[in-house]
């Protein structure tokens, strides 16, 4: 039988919560998820926890711990000190459903604004071709699982919920970088990155970078190659003249109406 | 909030994974209004784990792949109780299928000349798993999932919503469907933030809602797998087949004890892994069966060769199908030569160069390393078996999914028939699209043939499914669910697990009827808004009904074939293969029957050599069968 640890769990709703003091067995090897499970079934039946596979595969187990965004199913309880009270939160950055649930609708709002994979209409069922060494760096993109504790950490809108709107956050600036390299893809985003998704907001500080569980380098890799893209369009003299001639600025594909309620 | 929302649609997918997505896509492209039902947030589905691959006999590595072997492969691996012409249905479509994700944005890892790569895998005769890494369920999940945003960004554009036409109600759990008559009318549930209830009004009910997995101990599924489409089926009047065939991988972590169940993908050995026991034997040499043995190597130096050779040397026999791996790893940990914790080992250090076991298998370097503090490129992992998939479920039309209730169908892992008594790695990616399209058509299809009637669930019916959904709210002093299902769980692996017999099946099925008792008296503490003990006890009627059917099943079947073994039957039987295992509800009991097999259309019987029929099928089938073939 393993030890006791004390667990310190936000519980509440949209209104108001506190931290409640649970003591909890721990085992060997185990991690917060299973601890939380343990309390789920001996002691708090109604505990919201949000989890799937429990194998840092899915996203959905992000919470704050110790005020740290992580998965809770990829952190190993022999991270603490015996003694250590673990101190467990909602993401801060959405809003609380109950618990340590959190409402992430945001992001798929956000998702659904940028202008979708577009290939050539005229390459038809297994005619694609592609290299390995091109498709890679959008591969790194796509192993998001979409926890979104990037999201949550960035200061950009941590703490500012004014530029919600304004903002994508790093994980939907990476979607965009994405498609961008995808080899297949015709589209142009690159203007819209940055008027409608606030590229220029990211002052690169990394902290995306930092708690991103699969380890994408989204800051080196995404953002700031986006950047470049972005400056080497916006400063293009073919691009400024065409813009001047034709009097149309924007050449990009645009970004999804948002739906008005 | 005990008022119920009713929601108007054409179809209604239960489930938002692989196949649920793919059903809803079609559905939506086909002009029906589309609610996909999503246990989960949006793109969180079990698929997500997938990691090996989708078997398509596209041939972009071995150009001698084709459907056909594809096919020949699949009815081996199942045994030949495969229902053949979803077998049939699989191998030739799964190209198609696989195309399409890359045509919807997919990046699957390619070729030297630019095309979809496509790794070896278990009872494959070719390179055939398209992949990426080792995550290519995410992939898939995330490609129809972007997919499903971009209709609805057409649909923005088209009618001002996004949600006109295909609506994701993420978080919701589908507890009753409604019915007219002998028809669909709907779909009732609640929605998990709020517990609010609510009625989607539909003649068409897709469900994709995978498999059962939380009804065992250790089972690499996630939490959703209740067998929630099994058991919405059986209550609303259909028929499950074949339960009794419940795959174990052979390969999950075994330590630490948190993570015992976490899958280890088959491609670590179709990438050059090897099995070996306690004293470092590669013991898989010593379990080849007598119906692979023409296809599996007899020595190592033979079975190395392969991987860069693979025209004139046999396979490893580490890639038997799953059933046959399982079975040899229990046989060597219970002769006492497993591993400290209880499993085998999987060693790819020695094998091949960090720099490749990185690259090809990057998650799984990262499970271990972050999880169990073994680095896979330096040391051998430790592996066991653990409940992985069912291969039984909804009876189904092979070609437009439909169930035997009207407006019923169902696609993926819910769906029976396709995989026989074992599921080839790979083809459950490639069932999902395969059949999740099928599905979407075949109810597209049904509503067309409805004209304008559209049926309606009665009041009773409805206040009934409210009435059982709030019971465990309202009912005090119960026993806690939590603790009612790991007992049922416990149950299931010491008595129904891998390896079978009468005593303890119908030990377990006393157990069961205890249990199902106690599971109708369970309370849930606190409210409706989003709590998982709520949630858990009205998932129990779920566990119950199909932990029952299984054991049924398996009490039934006394032969031993793919992923059922029963210890006092241990061999295969011709007789039983002529046999499928019906389960359907009799008022609130589990019944069950025996239905003849449908025999192979003669074309495809043609595919296979006589001599490897005389393995699977009676004397009386045979003559049926051409003397020669090409």
């Amino acid at each position: 039988m393993g030890a006791k640890v004390l667990l310190r769990v936000w519980r509440g709703d949209a209104g108001q919560g506190e931290l409640t003091d649970y003591q909890v067995e721990a085992n060997e090897g185990e991690v917060v998820l299973d601890v939380l499970h343990r309390l789920q079934a001996t002691q708090a039946g109604d505990l919201a926890v949000r989890w799937n596979c429990k194998a840092g595969k899915c996203g959905s187990c992000s919470m704050e711990i110790n005020g740290r965004p992580r998965l809770a199913c990829m952190t190993r309880m022999s991270l603490f000190e015996p003694d250590e009270a673990i101190i467990l939160t909602p993401l801060r950055t959405f809003p609380v459903i109950r618990d340590l649930v959190t409402d992430v609708s945001f992001n798929y709002a956000k998702a659904r604004e940028i202008p979708s994979f577009t290939p050539d209409p005229g390459v038809g069922l297994g005619e694609f071709r592609m290299q390995q060494v091109d498709v890679q760096r959008s591969q790194e993109f796509r192993k998001c699982i979409e926890c979104y504790l990037c999201q949550n950490v960035c200061h950009v809108i941590r703490d500012h919920p004014e530029n919600e709107r304004p903002f994508a956050g790093p994980r939907f600036l990476m979607r965009i970088a994405e498609l961008e390299m995808h080899p297949a893809d015709t589209a142009d985003r690159r203007e819209i990155a940055q008027d409608d998704f606030g590229l220029g907001y990211c002052n690169i500080t990394k902290c995306c970078t930092e708690v991103c569980p699969e380890n994408i380098k989204i800051t080196d890799n995404a953002l700031i190659p986006l950047k470049e893209r972005v400056v080497g369009r916006k400063y293009d003299p073919l691009v400024w003249l065409g813009s001047k001639i034709t009097r149309r600025p924007r050449h990009d594909t645009p970004a999804v109406p948002v739906k008005k309620n | 909030m005990n008022d119920i929302e009713r929601l108007p649609y054409d179809v209604v997918v239960i489930g938002a994974g692989g196949s649920g997505l793919r059903a809803a896509i079609e559905a939506r492209q086909a002009g029906k209004r589309t609610a996909v039902i999503s246990k989960s947030l949006f793109g969180k589905a079990h698929t997500v784990m997938a990691e090996g691959g989708a078997a398509a006999a596209m041939g972009n590595v071995n150009p001698n792949d084709n459907w056909m072997v594809h096919f020949r492969d699949t009815m081996r691996g199942g045994k030949f109780l495969n229902n053949w012409r979803m077998a049939e249905l699989h191998a030739k479509e799964a190209p198609d299928r696989v195309w399409e994700l890359e045509a919807w944005g997919a990046l699957f890892d390619r070729t030297k000349d630019g095309k979809i790569s496509q790794r070896n895998f278990g009872g494959h005769e070719y390179p055939r798993l398209a992949h990426i890494g080792d995550r290519t369920g995410l992939e898939m999940i995330r490609t129809l999932q972007q997919k499903v945003v971009a209709l609805q960004q057409e649909d923005a554009r088209a009618h001002g919503d996004p949600e006109a036409m295909i609506k994701v109600f993420a978080e919701t759990t589908i507890t009753e469907l409604m019915k007219d008559g002998d028809r669909i009318a709907g779909a009732f549930g609640y929605i998990r933030e709020t517990g609010q209830f609510v009625l989607f009004e539909a003649p068409a009910v897709i469900l994709a809602t995978g498999g059962i997995g939380k009804t065992f101990k250790v089972s690499s599924n996630s939490w959703e797998y209740t067998g929630d489409g099994h058991a919405l089926a059986l209550l609303a009047g259909a028929t499950l087949l074949n339960m009794e065939f419940v795959q174990f991988h052979p390969t999950h972590m075994v330590w630490p004890l948190s993570v015992a169940g976490l899958l280890v993908t088959e491609s670590v050995r179709g990438d050059g892994g090897v099995l070996r026991n306690s004293e470092g034997k590669r013991f898989m040499f010593g379990y080849v069966p007598d119906v692979f043995r023409a296809q599996y190597a007899e020595t190592e130096e033979e079975a190395d060769r392969w991987y860069t050779d693979p025209d004139h040397n046999r396979r490893p026999p580490e890639l038997l199908p799953r059933d046959e791996v399982a079975r040899s790893i229990r046989a060597e940990v219970k002769a006492g030569r497993g591993s400290p914790h209880g499993g085998v080992f999987l060693d790819i250090a020695s094998r091949r160069p960090a720099e490749e076991i990185l690259r090809k298998l990057p998650s799984m370097y990262h499970q271990f390393k972050e999880l169990a503090d073994v680095d896979i490129t330096k040391e051998p992992m430790e592996v066991g078996p653990a409940q992985h998939y069912v291969m039984g479920g909804v009876e189904v039309d092979p070609d437009t999914a439909a169930a035997s209730v009207p407006g019923l169908f169902a696609a993926g892992e819910v769906s029976g028939g396709m995989h026989g008594s074992n599921r080839l790695g790979g083809n459950s990616l490639s069932d999902l699209v395969v059949f999740g399209r099928r599905a979407g058509m075949g109810a597209a299809a049904y509503l067309d043939s409805l004209g304008g009637a559209r049926p309606g669930a009665s009041d009773a019916e409805l206040e009934a499914a409210r009435a059982e959904a709030l019971a465990p709210l309202e009912r005090a002093g119960g026993e806690n669910p939590y603790a009612v299902h790991a007992e049922v769980q416990q149950t299931m692996s010491d008595l129904v697990g891998i390896i079978r017999r009468e005593e303890e099946i119908k030990t377990a099925l006393a157990e069961l009827e205890k249990l199902r008792e106690r599971a109708a008296q369970v309370s849930a503490e606190g409210g409706a808004a989003y709590n998982p003990g709520w949630h858990l006890a009205l998932d129990l009627r779920n566990i119950m009904l199909i932990a029952d059917c299984v054991a049924q099943a398996a009490l039934e079947r006394q032969e031993s074939r793919g992923g059922h073994t029963r210890d006092d039957f241990p061999a295969m039987s011709p007789e039983w293969r002529k046999v499928n295992l019906i389960c359907s509800l009799d008022g609130d009991r589990v019944t069950l029957r025996r239905q003849p097999m449908i025999p192979m259309r003669e074309d495809l019987l043609a595919l296979f050599d006589r001599s490897e029929l005389q393995k699977y099928l009676t004397d009386e089938e045979l003559p049926r069968v051409p003397e020669e073939t090409s």
